[in-house]
């Protein structure tokens, strides 16, 4: 009888799959990669072949351009192929545009690597869907009873509030190039806010891809000025999404009295949020927070639930309470930061 | 409670002034009575509110979270109210969170068990951001930056008022300020001001441009000493005492030596200061020392007597029943000196006139004083009334020249707002013996923004290690940059590595031409420690 290990095992290349000969978001360049979505740590370039969905393809090459593999494999969520007879099927994640599960069936058995996922509502990309499955594989970037993340159409509320209090002043949102930035765009046009969005220039060619297809972002404009002096002022008032890099930038001196807002799970932590020297913290997260985590579990209901990057401890002991047998595979290379 | 704990999440993150005003503001325009005084008074720390101890709330918590779970949790957070605040499971359903009176009222009737019933309730009803504020309101951990002085400014912008008025009435008013409120909201009239004791806002001096003094004559001013102490206002009418400092936040609790030695009838402005009592009487010891008794609730008996407090008197605003601020300083002065004449106070001496000249004669007095304790010289107009805020022209002060030394810049750190994408704060340090550099002070004005656009370069291009926010740069004998920096004042510190903390540092020349090992050793900077009267030590 095949071992669950010896379907799908962490190696320190990413995890394994030795009858296929693939690897989930391998961390180094390898023959065959299956990617589950297009963020840096997870898709790497200068692999031979890559399988993902559309989106995390066009993602990658938006990137890295147009030779980030050797060969590509296009395949449509749901859909399943067969890798050296073994099959993958990838599923909505909910994490990113384009983000999925790879869900690995060999000799009746089948786990699912769920990459990074979230379970709330989210415009810009598909819905997190769960199946039942043998070994479940979370990631546990906010594994911690303190992170629940709050509603986000009141934290983009706040946003709102703060620029109407503030008009004198520019908001400068940190958001990640990929992913949280279109989500935060999306759910400021939700909220009725349909005046122009200034973005930084690392953001352009992700933005163009997300509304290529299909996010509505509303008029985007590039936060650029003339050398003309009373230019500083046209910010005023206005909104700017930029990398959160960017704020130690000297790209930043642009604005008139820039108020540093920044959109990431990591907000909801004092300390963090006044480390970083922001002034309006917007707990906004792409990851799924610790009710989502358990959530999923009890949804899927798995033989095994397997832990990777992140806090796992706090997730294993919560799967000791409740009888589920847990383990952590202790990846290395994946960056939880990066929300 | 949510506008409360909404208005608290952007006061903590908020660094400038104008910003928190701002944002006040709009809070005392949006909320109704009781809430908005009550709040008021919780952010000054004025509310008084039974509080909680925090093995109650970790007692509760454990009920609701597994034991190991909060640990993990709170060893991430390291705040007991804030992982609470986030880790306690929400409860669908719940009822609807109480208003801050709500919490208040309830708080101040209830006993023990029912204190812990009502917060758990109040927990299971409210969001993260609320049982945050709740819980640090209940375990008199609300600190998030803002002072009486601010907090009145923005009732005085609310109001539409000068904050001078404000002051004036403040210390007849009590949460929740209901009539205050009326008052600036314009349904009401002014609360009464005519309360013994109350604060009258101060006088205040502009500096001296060392290049463009003013014609001082004998004839049309007097001149006093600048003393090293804080500035502060001594009411003791019929049979109220106060003690304020400049802002008019009451300090008497701090101070009851002085309370106890004000046995006359009148309203002072002086400065108040430490004596040795090993020595004599009014003989003035340095600021370190009255430090020590500054920002306290209390004050232990051993202090009181290691550190016996005095006012020295240099203005009159009320004596024996009369308002004095109209009349001039000369006829002021002269009430003073009567009054120092009939009578000799314990714990007030009186602020001696210094002679002079002419203004050249001034300025060689303010540049080397006779002691430690003078900062400068005070020059007042003879024909001044004593005029709240810092009225053109009456009063000057003219200090010494700083203390200056060359010192290498160490590390960096970003600034905040307008600041956000500069290198602003910066950290220096001295050649101990070993010839290594020790931090000695950390200074974040006194350049130009065009030398800040050099200095942030000279940081981004020289960045040896980062942490966080902060960035450390190439300093050793043979690189860095050297920084002349200009302070007030230095104090002995045993909290600082090199043993000395600096008093208003701020760099007034950068070096660019300075060798790095021709800085200045740790060993000049401890020689410019005042020196304490010879046995108090």
């Amino acid at each position: 009888m095949t071992a669950f290990e010896d379907i799908l095992r962490p190696t320190p290349k990413g995890l394994y799959c030795p009858p296929g000969d693939f690897f989930i978001d391998p961390v180094v360049p390898v023959d065959r990669a299956v990617v589950t979505h297009g963020h840096a740590d997870h898709a790497r370039s200068g692999h031979a072949s890559v399988l993902a969905t559309p989106e995390t393809l066009a993602i990658m090459a938006a990137r890295y351009g147009d030779g980030f593999a050797a060969s590509r494999q296009e395949i449509a969520l749901r859909d399943k192929i067969k890798i050296n007879g073994v099959s993958v099927t990838l599923l909505p994640a909910g994490h990113v545009l384009g983000s999925a599960q790879a869900m690995v069936e060999f000799d009746g058995k089948r786990i699912i690597a769920s990459g990074d996922y979230k379970r709330r509502r989210d415009l810009t990309c598909e819905a997190f869907e769960p199946v039942t499955c043998d070994v479940f594989i979370t990631e546990a970037t906010f594994a911690l009873p303190v992170f629940r993340h709050p509603d986000d159409r009141s934290e983009i509320q706040k946003l709102l509030k703060s620029v109407e209090q503030f008009p004198e002043r520019t908001h400068l949102v940190g958001a990640y190039a990929l992913g949280k930035a279109q989500r935060v765009i999306s759910l400021i046009r939700e909220a009725g806010y349909d005046a122009p969005i200034f973005i930084h220039g690392a953001m352009h060619k992700l933005c163009d891809l997300y509304v290529d297809f299909g996010v509505d972002l509303g008029a985007l404009s590039p936060a650029t000025l003339k050398n003309k002096s009373g230019e500083k002022q046209k910010f005023a008032g206005k909104i700017i999404v930029a990398p959160p890099s960017a704020f130690a930038d000297k790209w930043a001196r642009r604005f008139a009295d820039p108020l540093a807002c920044f959109a990431s799970g990591w907000m909801r932590i004092r300390a963090r949020a006044r480390q970083r020297g922001v002034e309006l913290p917007l707990i906004l997260s792409d990851h799924a927070d610790w009710d989502e985590l358990i959530t999923t579990v009890q949804d899927i209901q798995p033989q095994e639930l397997w832990i990777t990057h992140g806090r796992e401890d706090a997730l294993l002991r919560w799967a000791e309470l409740n009888g589920i047998k847990a383990r952590p595979l202790s990846l290395v290379g994946y960056e939880d930061e990066n929300d | 409670m949510h506008a409360f704990a909404q208005l608290l999440e952007r006061l903590v993150y908020t660094p400038q002034r104008n910003g928190k005003i701002h944002l006040l503001k709009d809070y005392f325009t949006t909320t109704d009575d009781p809430d908005r005084g009550l709040a008021l008074a919780a952010i000054t720390r004025d509310l008084a509110i039974n509080s909680v101890k925090p093995a109650m709330l970790r007692e509760l918590i454990s009920e609701r979270l597994d034991p190991i779970l909060f640990e993990y949790s709170y060893d991430y957070v390291g705040d007991l109210a804030e992982t609470i605040s986030l880790s306690w499971p929400s409860k669908p359903g719940a009822n609807a969170p109480p208003a801050l009176h709500e919490v208040i009222d309830a708080l101040s009737t209830a006993g023990k068990s029912e204190a812990r019933r009502l917060i758990e309730h109040w927990l299971d009803a409210m969001d993260a951001s609320e049982r945050w504020a709740l819980l640090k309101l209940i375990t008199g951990g609300l600190r998030i930056g803002v002072s009486a002085r601010l907090a009145k400014t923005a009732l005085a912008s609310f109001g539409e008022k000068d904050v001078n008025e404000i002051e004036e009435i403040w210390h007849g008013l009590e949460p929740p300020y209901t009539e205050l409120f009326a008052w600036l909201d314009g349904t009401g009239k002014k609360p009464a001001t005519d309360l013994p004791g109350m604060f009258r806002p101060v006088m205040l001096a502009h500096p001296v441009d060392d290049n463009a003094a003013p014609d001082f004559t004998p004839k049309t001013h007097l001149a006093e000493w600048k003393w090293d102490g804080i500035r502060i206002q001594a009411a003791s009418e019929g049979n109220t005492r106060r003690l304020y400092s400049r802002t008019g936040d009451d300090i008497a609790t701090a101070f009851p030596d002085i309370i106890e030695a004000m046995d006359l009838a009148a309203v002072i402005d002086g400065e108040l200061l430490i004596y040795d009592p090993k020595s004599s009487p009014f003989k003035v010891q340095p600021f370190s020392e009255l430090q020590k008794r500054l920002n306290r609730k209390t004050v232990s008996k051993k202090l009181l007597e290691s550190h016996p407090a005095f006012i020295r008197v240099y203005d009159l605003l009320h004596y024996d029943g009369q308002d004095l601020r109209r009349n001039t300083f000369a006829e002021r002065r002269a009430v003073l000196e009567t009054m120092f004449k009939d009578h000799s106070f314990r714990r007030f001496d009186l602020s001696p006139l210094v002679s002079f000249k002419s203004t050249d004669h001034l300025n060689s007095l303010r540049a080397q004083p006779p002691q430690d304790a003078i900062e400068g010289v005070m020059i007042k107009k003879k024909s001044a009334p004593y005029v709240p805020g810092r009225p053109k022209g009456e009063w000057w002060k003219w200090k010494r020249d700083p203390f200056v030394i060359d010192a290498v810049l160490m590390y960096a750190q970003r600034g905040h707002g307008k600041r956000s994408s500069f290198y602003s704060d910066f950290t220096f340090g001295v050649w101990n013996e070993e010839q290594t550099l020790v931090p000695v002070g950390k200074a974040y004005f006194g350049f130009s923004d065009e030398e800040l656009k050099d200095l942030d370069k000279f940081v981004r291009n020289n960045t040896t290690d980062r942490y966080g926010p902060v960035r450390q740069v190439q300093a050793n004998r043979e690189v860095g940059l050297v920084l002349e920096v200009a302070f007030e004042g230095l104090n002995a510190s045993t909290r600082h590595k090199s043993g000395v903390a600096m008093r208003f540092p701020r760099i007034s020349r950068i070096r660019w031409d300075k060798p790095t090992a021709e800085a200045d050793i740790l060993e000049t900077l401890k020689a410019m420690l005042p020196k304490m009267s010879a046995d108090s030590k």
